[in-house]
């Protein structure tokens, strides 16, 4: 699997509000690779299109041209659902990827079925609960213990974790983080990036994760990319990657774009 | 007034078979789904045409579940295909409901008081069984002679029947599609992302919805004896109204809970309506206002309760605080003295 190409974005342009004085171009002709195990972090200013990049591959939203090809097939025009069965998501609201009404066991059940066809079979069967606990120890939470708790009763962090384990252990081709942690108190955060390192390496997962914080960017996986204005301003391979410093990244960064860092930028830090 | 409250309730039987529609629209979907006052018709005409037109009443009654589903179905298409908000879909399949109804019957109103039907083969069958003549005499012998019902037949199938569908509800609602079904209520982007595919799950679910709506209207058709092309007027109040006021009295922590609660939430509300009417300045064409009034009621109260219980809890912790503080206070004194 090493060295395959996983996903291929094709010069991919979106505009919103086309041809109204809100005119936004939120893509730019983005072209992007990603081999099979590969794990890119991207960083980037507020608005430079992260999200829209994401919401892109996964079908949220399509492009206005440009190709989305994941393991060879163009999905430019398939719709999410179905995308979704190669593909896993967490969000940056703890609340987007559970349902909060709903058990933790019928919850993963919800996850399980993201790569079959849904039945009238029982959603949660004895044998499924038992991979289910297995599955939920990984997390160290104690939610294995909670089968039957609702989701809505778990905290931000907890709530985390169980989308991370959802969105993972049907084992996708592609995993995709959007800021996951950034809704979350330090602690939390901490906690979440840790068992996000661990989970794709277990289930060795090509993932793209966008991150406010540059540290965790190059803490984390073997590439990183940094948008601005829709497009890819600077990208990290392996061995550039472990030299570089957030310093080295804010002066990349001020170099290429030639601005002095707004308050929004020092976000980034 | 035993005879006018047994009544009520062995209508409200009938009539939970329709909230358990609605709770599945409203609540589990999250989808209020004005289609239900059609719908209902829908099954009413469906089974009243067939039924006069010489077909099995149990057949009929099942062609007009059929019809229902059809109509939620479509309802549920305009939202997800077409693009139109849920209460303006459902309205407007109601009023698209209310001319095909009358296409089906044919004129406003069946008779069926002299058709063999669901409720006349019932009867008869659970009179060769000879319990009711037991329950006279058990009656009789208590002292309640004059509060005799003609029938228990109707009541005791109706409610195994509701029971039933009650229970089917519960396991669907457990399967792989009736999970993604509870969480296109709870969360339609999260399943989505989880392959789902949602246009699809809010179809089937208001299809199921409206097809429990009309089999309720069937059988009421059959219980009255006629299908009327205005029976169906404010019944997604009433189905709320059943909901909410179960709700109140059973609570919704699990779904067999939830949906027993519905049960009782629609006798509930047959009892309710059935005492208000026996108010001297009361009449049978208030039954719409009062049921409105309960929903309001049952809609308003618990948020008051919620508010003075979270006012009182306020004002007893501003009183703890306050007393620690006078207390600190004390303890400065106290030690100042000391010096
Ligand atoms: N659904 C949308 N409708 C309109 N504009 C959008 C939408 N999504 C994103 N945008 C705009 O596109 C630009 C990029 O947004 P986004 O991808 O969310 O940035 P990031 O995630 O990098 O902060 C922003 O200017 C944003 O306002
Ligand atoms: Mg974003």
């Amino acid at each position: 699997m090493e060295g395959t190409r996983l996903l291929q974005l094709n010069q991919i342009y979106k505009v919103f509000y086309e041809g109204t004085p809100d005119e936004k171009i939120a893509l730019n002709q983005l072209n992007l690779q990603l081999n099979a195990g590969d794990f890119v972090t991207v960083i980037g200013s507020n608005g430079a299109g992260k999200s829209t990049l994401m919401n892109i591959i996964s079908g949220n939203i399509f492009p206005d041209h440009g190709h989305v090809v994941i393991n060879g097939t163009n999905m430019s025009s398939m719709p999410e659902h179905k995308r979704a069965k190669r593909i896993g998501r967490v969000f940056q609201n703890p609340l987007a990827g559970t349902a909060p009404t709903m058990t933790i066991e019928e919850n993963l059940a919800l996850a399980y079925n993201r790569t079959k066809p849904r039945t009238l079979q029982f959603g949660v069967t004895k044998k499924r609960r038992d991979f289910f606990r297995e599955q939920l120890e990984i997390l160290h939470l104690g939610l294995e213990d909670r089968l039957q708790a609702k989701v809505g009763l778990l905290s931000g962090g907890e709530r985390q974790a169980l989308s991370l384990l959802m969105a993972t252990f049907t084992k996708p081709d592609i995993l995709l983080l959007d800021e996951h942690t950034a809704a979350l108190d330090p602690a939390r955060a901490d906690l979440i990036t840790k068992l996000t390192k661990e989970i794709v390496e277990k289930f060795q997962l090509t993932t793209l994760m966008v991150t406010h914080n540059m540290q965790q960017a190059l803490d984390l996986g073997n590439r990183l990319i940094m948008m601005d204005k829709g497009q890819i301003i600077f990208e990290a391979n392996e061995q550039e990657k472990m030299a570089l410093t957030v310093e080295k990244l804010l002066s990349e960064f001020q170099r290429i774009r030639g601005e002095a860092l707004s308050s929004d930028r020092a976000l980034l830090v | 007034m035993f005879t006018a409250l047994f009544g009520s309730v062995e209508v409200g039987v009938i009539y939970a078979i329709m909230a358990l529609g609605v709770y599945l629209s409203f609540r589990i979907l999250d989808f209020p789904d004005l289609t239900v006052d059609g719908s209902f018709v829908t099954g009413g005409a469906t089974a009243a045409v067939l039924i006069v037109s010489g077909v099995s009443p149990v057949l009929a009654t099942a062609a007009g579940l059929g019809a229902g589903f059809l109509a939620g179905c479509m309802t549920g298409i305009l939202n997800t295909k077409g693009k139109i908000n849920p209460i303006l879909s459902g309205i407007l399949m109601m009023i698209a409901l209310y001319s095909i109804n009358l296409r089906i019957m044919d004129k406003p109103n069946i008779p069926l008081l002299a058709e063999e039907t669901l409720m006349t083969q019932i009867t008869s069958w659970w009179q060769g069984l000879g319990i009711d003549s037991l329950m006279e005499g058990l009656l009789s012998s208590v002292g309640l002679g004059n509060f005799i019902p003609a029938t228990w037949g109707i009541f005791g199938v109706m409610l195994v029947l509701t029971f039933v569908i009650k229970k089917l509800v519960d396991l669907f609602l457990k399967t792989e599609i009736g999970l993604s079904l509870r969480a296109v209520g709870d969360n339609t982007g999260m399943v989505r992302s989880f392959s789902a595919n949602t246009d699809w799950l809010k179809v089937l679910g208001l299809g199921i919805a409206n097809a429990l709506v009309a089999l309720s209207g069937a059988l009421v058709a059959q219980y009255n004896g006629f299908s009327d092309v205005g029976m169906g007027i404010g019944m997604i109040v009433i189905g709320l109204a059943s909901v909410i006021i179960g709700e109140a009295v059973i609570g919704n922590a699990t779904i067999v809970r939830a949906t027993l609660a519905v049960l009782i939430g629609a006798i509930l509300y047959r009892l309710i309506v059935t005492l208000a009417l026996r108010v001297e300045f009361l009449e049978t064409g208030d039954m719409k206002l009062i049921t409105a009034i309960i929903v309001i009621f049952a809609l308003v109260v618990p948020k008051l309760v919620d508010k003075q219980k979270a006012k009182s809890r306020k004002k007893k912790r501003a009183e703890q605080l306050g007393a620690a503080s006078a207390n600190g206070g004390n303890q400065v004194a106290a030690a100042k003295s000391d010096l």
